[in-house]
């Protein structure tokens, strides 16, 4: 081979084939493990349809049953990044990748980004599954007002979401062990606090005062405003049930994304920084 | 010639500090990895490190892989200082250490060297061709398609050369690259290795080994390192004639009349005589204080009107060095 082959001087070329090298196992391994497509499709359905029967004998409008289906299936992201992003370095670290990543010239947000958007991708498939057997078991009508508005808003979500990943991976990486127990304290609470079963709403109109100040605590985790917003959209019966108009929502999310995408940049490069001078970051020595 | 690598006062410190955000279990002792390491490798040039566990091999490939900062010191990888100007190292370098479990078991063979080679932004089909070429060099040919955590350990490590040197770095960091491998397995990757810089006049390779023999065969120069120290620094040969030892002759004759008789020559401290009665023979191993007495010896021989058959000097090897320098041998 030769050299001229081998080095590329394009920083741009060279972080875009890292970045499509990164994203491609999260997206090839998806197919390889059929067992998780199990795990990712149907188990989420067992859980929305415990929330669909307590709606349907509480008499609520069908609708509700659509809020839940949606939630359902944007849980599939949240625990993909939750699992798979936040964790990802450090487990990264522990198998020896890391390092290899850390010595590689690629930038370090093309690794991140390939983590990210391949997860992305892995994930909406099972959440199409999810979402199209849902609609079609529980015979949801979906009525979209705004498919421009719509997917604007689901693309942000995601970025918000990812971002908020990345962000978390980096700090992760800092606490090793102990922040595997973040993730397990993060998942209950987010699955209320998102409300990724029930309009955020209901923390208002029962608690209150108080309950306007959890709603907007809660907005700082993208999927909040994101299942919200899209609620309004599929759902317009239920626009009562809105917590912030959806437009209103959208630029809080990309505002969002761009500061969590920010500050997972600083985040890494500051940790980077951090384990070559003290050694114990990248390395597998403990 | 150019310098490859380049280190001056080379110091790194472990703990002994107050960390930020120090977890729990990190630990507070203070250790000196490397202690002012002087080193200079030549382009084209393969390099050993030879040292016992915690002698700070790894710690010395990680500052120059721009993977950790120098204490204090400095050091430089093709002409570029590893703690100001890391990247364009980065695109120049690469590293394989033995019993590495990289990649995703979930890939193949191919796709994991493939995806790391796209790190450093090679062409997919530049890297495909050339991971192909390299696979069958390795005989992983057949392994090509298979799941990476199906290998074998010995497929594994040659998988992680692929990987290293799929990217055709200038400089190639190997640490300990044939641990836990068996022979062939090891003599496959010390074999590219040579093959690899006979045909790249101006790559260079720095080697970590616990190996002696591995060391002796493969490196132009090596550094003998304990305790974050270089001891001493040269080829093979010159380190083996830096140990003053006596040397070890086994000469075979026709069968001699009076055996006893090198008991009188100068310079012969000991020898054992050994008649063999099947096929009419005398054999001698002598240990003598230099090369000086071979001569007398071989007249003495002929003196008796016998013949001599064969003769071997046996040299002192790197263990015998490494035990002069470091006091203990590698086990
Ligand atoms: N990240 C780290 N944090 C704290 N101490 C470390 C770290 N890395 C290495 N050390 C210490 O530095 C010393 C040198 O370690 P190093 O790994 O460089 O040795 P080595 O020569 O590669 O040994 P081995 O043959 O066992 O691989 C050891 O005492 C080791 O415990
Ligand atoms: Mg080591």
């Amino acid at each position: 081979m030769n050299r001229e082959d081998a080095r590329v001087s394009n920083p741009l070329v060279l972080n875009f084939r890292a970045f499509i090298g990164r994203a491609y196992p999260r997206v090839i391994g998806a197919h390889r493990e059929l067992s998780w497509i199990f795990f990712n499709t149907l188990l989420p359905l067992l859980s929305v349809a415990a929330y669909v029967f307590v709606y349907a004998a509480l008499g609520a409008p069908a609708a509700f049953a659509g809020f839940v289906i949606l939630g359902g299936t944007m849980v599939a992201f949240w625990m993909n990044v939750l699992w798979s992003m936040a964790a990802q370095l450090y487990w990264e670290k522990e198998i020896g990748n890391l390092q290899l990543y850390m010595m590689a010239p690629m930038s370090r947000m093309a690794l991140l980004g390939g983590m990210a958007v391949g997860g992305m991708v892995m994930t909406s498939t099972r959440a199409a599954a999810t979402l199209i057997l849902g609609v079609l078991i529980f015979q949801i009508v979906l009525v979209v007002v705004n498919p421009l508005l719509l997917a604007g808003i689901f693309l942000v979500t995601l970025v918000a979401l990812y971002g908020m990943g990345m962000l978390f991976a980096s700090v992760y990486l800092l606490y090793g062990r102990e922040a595997w127990n973040i993730s397990n304290l993060l998942q209950e609470p987010v699955f209320l606090g998102a409300g990724f079963y029930f309009p955020v709403q209901s923390f208002q109109r029962i608690l209150g005062g108080p309950g306007r100040w959890i709603a907007i605590g809660v907005s700082l985790i993208p999927m909040t405003l994101g299942l919200d917003a899209m609620r309004q959209l599929l759902f317009p019966e239920l626009l009562e049930w809105a917590f912030l108009p959806a437009d209103i929502e959208l630029y809080i999310l990309i505002v969002l994304a761009v500061v969590f995408v920010f500050l997972a940049r600083r985040a890494l490069a500051y940790i980077e920084r951090l384990a070559k001078q003290e050694g114990r970051l990248t390395q597998r020595h403990l | 010639m150019k310098d490859a690598i380049r280190t001056k006062e080379l110091t790194r410190v472990f703990g002994g500090k107050k960390r930020r955000l120090r977890p729990r279990d990190a630990p507070e002792k203070r250790v000196i990895a490397l202690d002012r390491v002087d080193t200079q490798v030549a382009e084209g040039e393969l390099f050993g490190l030879l040292g016992p566990n915690g002698a700070g091999k790894t710690t010395l490939i990680k500052i120059l892989a721009t993977l950790l900062l120098p204490t204090s010191g400095s050091a430089t990888v093709a002409g570029y200082d590893v703690a100001k100007d890391p990247y364009p190292i980065r695109q120049r370098i690469n590293m394989v250490s033995g019993g590495e479990t990289s990649g995703y078991g979930l890939l193949t063979t191919r796709e994991n060297i493939w995806m790391f080679s796209q790190f450093y932004g090679i062409p997919s089909k530049v890297a495909k061709a050339e991971i192909d070429r390299l696979l069958k060099e390795f005989e992983l040919w057949e392994r090509r398609d298979a799941k990476v955590r199906t290998l074998s350990t010995g497929e594994r490590q040659k998988m992680n050369m692929v990987r290293g040197f799929v990217t055709d770095p200038d400089i190639i960091f190997l640490d300990e690259p044939t641990l836990g491998l068996d022979v062939s397995a090891a003599r496959a990757i010390r074999q590219f290795i040579r093959g690899w810089i006979q045909e790249n006049h101006a790559k260079t390779v720095l080697l970590t080994t616990h190996y002696m023999m591995e060391a002796d065969e493969l490196c132009d120069r090596i550094a003998i390192i304990d305790n974050g120290r270089i001891l001493a620094c040269d080829t093979p040969e010159r380190l083996k004639g830096m140990v003053k030892r006596e040397v070890t002759v086994k000469l075979e004759t026709d069968r001699l009349k009076d055996p006893k008789a090198f008991d009188v020559i100068e310079g012969v401290q000991n020898y054992v005589v050994k008649e063999e009665a099947q096929t009419n023979r005398t054999s001698l191993t002598f240990i003598l204080e230099d090369d000086a007495p071979i001569g007398d010896i071989m007249s003495e021989v002929l003196n008796q009107g016998s013949k001599v058959q064969s003769m071997e000097k046996i040299d002192p090897t790197l263990e015998e060095v490494f035990i002069s320098l470091v006091g203990k041998g590698l086990d």
